[in-house]
């Protein structure tokens, strides 16, 4: 049993939890277990091919997984899986209708 | 109580070092150390030189000089109190090879040698920033490092605005500040630089307003523009590192793409919600933002702070670990966050640090990067694109 740490954008799909325990002896069968148990994460982890989306980074405890084995990464029993996209925001709100680079 | 021998009788059984000698060997694995007072020493020092007064030796030479074996050379104004310390360090402390340099700082001087002066610094410059100075760590050398620091905030928002509010306190020589906005009493629950008569004003107006109250010693520039691929080489050019509080992707992507052609090292945070994260990209040392995030994500997982919101506190601290980062680069002390993302969850009060190694396959600072040539270095991607691509892609 691991403990995948869910990121706020993500909270959304995991009923509001930041952690959630899966099963499983691999990065891939963790994240697959918590795309079954939470179905709505599955799109925003995975693209249509199986493979973990570029944008997202994952992490066995502190380690990324691209430099390990990727989703072949073993996981043991008490790991922590870190989920965790980029982020952008400075601070500054959100002005919708101008595109491109804002300084903020 | 034991009688204080005369320097005579202690000068006869200590080595000493005339400066000349003492020029030669400092440096080659000597430890130089500063029996005098923390005033002297603020006033002018020797290169390399750390301050451990008489009164503090006992307790403090072992952490200054954990090596017992190690040739230690010890000055001080004129000699005596560095020979006494030599003894002392010698029969009681176990110490095998100190010299004290005979007519200490002043003979150093007059033989025509360089000493660090307190240059450029003012008595009230040493009074502001005297709790600094008190460190060891940072000194009058590492204050002077401040205080000729240029430091460019991109964005003057909720990380740029604490950040900013530090750095000037902590005397950072200039400042710029990129930002187009206005203030908006929305900002005010975490834009701390701003302030409620200010709604409506330009960001980097108000911030230098702020800035020019606090602390007169600070030359801030203002950048009221969006960052582009057309002038963000001449903006970044005239300055030493860079603060990101951007709000968006095409900015952070242009923003390490810029810095790495240029090598300037930016430190890095973004907020959302109750969740922070920072690291800092020193170009070719460590790992860039490409290498750390290769492609931007989907609009669904990027939501914004004025859609999803933000704790004004969290983004004040996340904007005080940037000043932090930035102060041991510019003083270059201690162990910035080079190679490694630290996550704040506010809510847990949890940090985590995560591992970010240089991607071998990076576009940008990785061995196959393409080359830049000068004609080029200005001519970016058209960012936009980029990240809109990546969103639907």
């Amino acid at each position: 049993m691991a403990t995948v740490k869910i990121p706020p954008v993500l909270r959304a799909q995991t009923g509001g939890e930041a952690e959630v325990t899966a099963d499983g002896v691999d990065v891939g069968e963790v994240l697959r277990a918590l795309a079954d148990i939470h179905p709505g994460t599955s799109e925003q982890l995975f693209s249509q091919d199986g493979e973990l989306n570029r944008y997202v980074n994952v992490y066995l405890n502190d380690e990324d997984v691209r430099v390990l084995d990727g989703l072949d990464t073993a996981v043991a029993e008490g790991d922590t899986v870190v989920v965790l996209p980029a982020m952008a925001g400075g601070g500054s709100p959100w002005r919708p209708g101008r595109p491109g680079p804002v300084a903020a | 109580m034991a009688t204080i021998e005369p320097i005579e009788l202690i000068r006869s059984r200590i080595e000493e070092v005339d400066p000349a000698d003492a020029r030669e060997e400092i440096g080659d694995g000597v430890a130089l150390v500063d029996t005098r007072e923390q005033h002297e020493y603020d006033e002018a020092h020797l290169e390399g030189g750390t301050l451990v007064p008489p009164a503090e030796l006992a307790d403090r030479i072992a952490e200054v000089v954990p090596d017992r074996s190690q040739r230690v050379v010890l000055y001080c104004r004129s000699g005596d109190r560095s020979a006494r310390a030599a003894d002392l360090m010698e029969s009681e402390l176990g110490y095998e090879d100190v010299a004290s340099m005979a007519g200490g700082i002043v003979a150093w001087q007059d033989a025509g040698y360089p000493v660090v002066a307190a240059q450029g610094m003012t008595k009230d410059q040493r009074m502001r920033y005297s709790r600094h100075t008190l460190l060891p760590e940072v000194g009058v050398e590492g204050q002077l490092k401040l205080l000729n620091a240029k430091v460019l905030l991109v964005g003057a928002g909720g990380l740029g605005s604490p950040a900013a509010l530090y750095l000037a306190a902590a005397g950072i020589g200039t400042l710029g500040l990129v930002d187009d906005d206005e203030v908006d009493a929305s900002n005010l629950q975490r834009q701390v630089i701003h302030a409620t008569d200010r709604v409506g004003m330009p960001k980097t107006e108000s911030a230098k307003l702020t800035i020019e109250h606090l602390n007169p010693d600070v030359d801030v520039v203002e950048h009221r523009t969006r960052l582009d691929a057309d002038n963000i080489l001449d903006i970044i050019e005239g300055y030493d590192m860079i603060v990101d509080g951007a709000d968006n992707f095409p900015t952070r992507y242009l923003l390490n793409d810029a810095s790495v052609r240029t090598r300037k090292p930016v430190v890095s945070a973004s907020i959302l919600a109750f969740d922070g994260q920072i690291s800092t990209f020193v170009p070719y040392e460590g790992p860039c933002y490409r290498c750390l995030y290769p492609t931007p994500p989907p609009p669904e997982l990027a939501p914004s702070c004025g859609a999803a919101g933000v704790l004004g506190v969290m983004a004040g601290v996340m904007g005080l670990l940037q000043a932090n980062e930035v102060i041991k680069l510019a003083a270059g002390i201690g162990e910035p966050l080079i190679g490694r993302l630290l996550l704040y969850d506010s809510l847990g009060t949890r940090f985590t640090e995560l591992k970010v190694k240089r991607d071998p396959e990076c576009p940008i600072c990785g061995p196959d990067a393409p080359e830049i040539p000068e004609s080029e270095m200005g001519r970016f991607p058209d960012y936009d694109a980029f990240c809109a691509g990546a969103a639907v892609g």
